[in-house]
């Protein structure tokens, strides 16, 4: 399984950091490869619930993802599985992915560790015949940057 | 795996040289490889060449530096944001 990890530290109190995950407004500050604005996102905190996110990047492509959420403990943990609904990566059409958060208290604010884990599904196996079975284990990037001084 | 990509095929006690592992834990990790598709095996004799397969490596590559541009960009901005909001809870406590 391919799977990447973000590790930041963030001058802010996990609580702060959790609401911005997990809320519209926080979530269309943020969410984004690039400046373009968040066109809508709506979000359903509990097990089971479903969050949706669409956005428009600065060469006015627009694009939407959305999944449900697996895991909650505020405000330390957040898993939900993720999938593009629009526009996306046409290549990744109907896989569904994992995305687990984890925020640590640190001193000077929030440690959070960040994982979005390629899952192999019946469809992305379908459209992957040749061979690719989907076990690649330990193809995990780490990357760990100090988000300020 | 990094000795594949420049050398394009080895044997597989060509592989296992340069680690202080005996065979059959480097017969095992090929055979992970194998079974996800990254490496073709062929044997001829008593010696196993093994080739990396570029095609599921690429496109494993690819996403990942396509989610590494996308949730690092994304990670960035929301630590400014909430840093802000800090900034601001901090400042309305005092």
């Amino acid at each position: 399984m391919t799977s990447l990890t973000l590790v930041r530290r963030i001058r802010a109190r996990p609580s702060i950091v959790f609401d911005a995950l997990t809320t519209p407004a926080g979530i269309a500050e943020w969410w984004g490869p690039d400046l373009g604005p968040v066109l809508l996102a709506e979000t359903d905190v509990r097990i089971g619930g479903r969050f949706r996110v669409r956005f428009r990047m600065l060469d006015g492509t627009e694009h939407e993802s959305a999944g449900e959420y697996l895991e909650i403990v505020e405000p330390k943990r957040l898993v939900m599985s993720w999938q593009w609904t629009n526009g996306g990566e046409p290549e990744e059409a109907g896989e569904m992915s994992r995305i687990e958060i984890d925020l640590k208290r640190i001193e000077t604010g929030t440690e959070i560790t960040f994982t979005h884990a390629r899952l192999r599904t019946q469809a992305s196996r379908a459209s992957h015949e040749r061979g690719w079975a989907g076990a690649l284990d330990k193809l995990v990037r780490h990357c760990s940057t100090e988000h300020f001084a | 795996m990094a000795r594949l990509e420049h050398e394009d095929s080895a044997t597989v006690s060509e592989l296992a040289k340069p680690f202080a592992i005996k065979l059959p834990a480097v017969m095992k990790h090929l055979d992970v490889l194998h079974d996800a598709g990254l490496i073709s095996r062929s044997k001829a004799g008593r010696v196993v060449t093994v080739r990396i397969q570029p095609e599921p490596m690429r496109e494993a590559m690819d996403w990942l530096r396509r989610y590494e541009r996308f949730w690092s960009k994304s990670l960035d901005r929301l630590a400014a944001y909430a840093e802000r909001k800090e900034g601001a809870a901090a400042k309305k406590r005092r």
